[in-house]
């Protein structure tokens, strides 16, 4: 009996290793989220607020600069109207630097919330992690899951804040310019812009979770499992 | 039975906890050689340190001194990896609070160990609702646990902790929360399981209920083994314990 027990343990050395397939984490991951949906669009809230300022912010001045390259000096006129601060010898508009503090001071904001509501969001699941961990997982396993479910999150976060930045941001345009800001906008730019700040919020979410989530993935089974009584 | 060989074994095993400045003592030097294909009661009063033993035999907590063997491979030798592997494969969890992924359902629950142990969807789903069906679940597979009975969740922990053919299974207090009859239904089902399947079991409890179907029952006090009784010897204890 011994000898048999003993012989499979050599068998299976070649294969002594634990596994979680990447579909797998995704489908995890994207479940997880779902099931947590209210908690996730909290978490996810600040983000949408911050990346569609971001956006907001550039796509203005891709419109400004849209009308700038136009050459008419009906535009110059309405963008100084507009407040823009144009000099006689500008000919493009870059964000103030007044403008770039509040973006970057907007952006930290969002990074604390999410690194506040992602801590309370491991907290709550630690049990689950001890679990997992009893059942084999590994500690990359559990941070690989909060990687992709920040990253899911930020992507869907990001992508609407940004495009709603971005379609205020052109709504703006139309209400002080009337069509001539649609007509020279430079869609290249905007897009763009979009995606700059689809790709900033995204980089924000997974830099939010890191900690938390490194956090998660070391906690001992025993620990994990204990902290909530 | 005589060549049956010891799975697991104990060799020494202490443990303190510091809080704050003050050390605990939860065991105080255990040793316990559990055969192959046993299944074991680990009794005691609360706080004996039953749940602490259970952590180090299931490698789930290092102990302070002392050794825990499985098949004699010493787990503390084990790297990260191989630890992971044991869990796994090696050994199936049940506990007191169940501790059902409250996020997955039942099925999910039940093949998550096997996909961590390399099987692929397909296979995992098909074992996964074959044991649902030997637990008496077969119907609710789709359900979430908040969505099951405690004794239904239990039965789900019990498949999960049978998904890999581990070749031990431990229980902490595994009808702690449960009522008379279902923590009967459960414990015949752990024996039955024990018996068929020649799996090892190691439950900790209070419940005198659990000593009828054990091989072997250590009882434990204060961090150290107090005596351990075969069945045979057993049915005098029992009759002890039950008028007291
Ligand atoms: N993580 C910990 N930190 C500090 N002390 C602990 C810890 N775990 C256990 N202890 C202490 O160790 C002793 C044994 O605890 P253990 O949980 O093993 O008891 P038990 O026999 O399982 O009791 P019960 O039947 O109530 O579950 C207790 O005195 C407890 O206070
Ligand atoms: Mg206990």
């Amino acid at each position: 009996m011994k000898n048999i027990t003993l012989s499979s343990i050599d068998a299976d050395k070649v294969a002594r290793l634990v596994v979680l397939p990447f579909a797998k984490s995704i489908e995890i991951a994207f479940k997880s989220i779902r099931v947590r949906f209210f908690r996730s669009m909290i978490t996810t809230m600040s983000l949408v607020l911050a990346v569609s300022f971001l956006s907001f912010i550039r796509v203005s001045n891709d419109v400004a600069n849209g009308l700038l390259a136009a050459g008419n000096p009906t535009y110059r006129q309405s963008l100084i109207n507009a407040g823009y601060d144009l000099q006689p010898e500008e000919t493009r508009i870059e964000s103030s630097p007044k403008q770039r503090w509040i973006v970057i001071l907007s952006l930290l904001v969002c990074v604390v919330g999410i690194v506040n509501a992602q801590l309370m969001a491991v907290t709550e699941r630690f049990r689950e992690i001890g679990t997992m961990k009893c059942l084999g997982a590994l500690d990359r396993f559990v941070l690989r899951l909060f990687l992709l479910e920040a990253g899911m999150q930020g992507l869907a976060g990001a992508g609407v804040g940004s495009l709603l930045g971005g379609v205020c941001a052109i709504l703006n345009g139309l209400a002080s310019f009337g069509m001539d800001a649609m007509g020279n906008l430079p869609f290249m730019d905007a897009w763009t812009s979009v995606l700059f700040a689809v790709v900033v919020g995204c980089v924000l979410s997974l830099l939010g979770v890191l900690y938390p989530a490194i956090l998660a993935a070391r906690m001992q089974p025993v620990e994990a499992m204990r902290a909530e009584h | 039975m005589a060549d049956v060989g010891n799975i697991v074994r104990v060799s020494g095993v202490t443990k303190n906890f510091k809080l704050g400045k003050v050390e605990v003592q939860a065991l105080k030097g255990v040793d316990l050689e559990i055969p192959t294909g046993y299944y074991i009661s680990i009794m005691g009063p609360s706080g004996s340190g039953k749940s602490t033993l259970f952590n180090m035999i299931g490698g789930l907590d290092k102990p302070t001194t002392g050794k825990v063997f499985i098949d004699e491979v010493d787990i503390a030798q084990l790297d990260a990896y191989e630890l992971a592997w044991l869990r796994c494969r090696k050994i199936g969890y049940i506990f007191q609070t169940f501790n059902i992924i409250q996020v997955m359902t039942a099925l999910e629950n039940v093949t998550l160990p096997m996909i961590f142990g390399g099987m692929n969807n397909d296979e995992a789903v098909e074992k996964g609702m074959q044991l649902l069906d030997l637990v008496g679940l077969g119907e609710r597979f789709s359900h979430k646990p908040f969505e099951l009975s405690g004794g239904q969740q239990q039965r789900v922990a019990i498949a999960r902790a049978l998904a890999n053919d581990p070749a031990i299974i431990l229980a902490d207090e595994p009808t702690g929360n449960l009522d008379l009859k279902t923590g009967e239904e459960i414990i015949t089902l752990l024996k039955s399981l024990s018996k068929e399947r020649k799996v090892t079991v190691i439950s900790a409890t209070h419940d005198i209920k659990m000593l009828n179907v054990s091989d072997q029952v250590v009882w434990i006090r204060d961090g150290r083994i107090d005596k351990i009784e075969n069945r045979d010897e057993l049915k005098i204890s029992v009759g002890v314990v039950a008028t007291r």
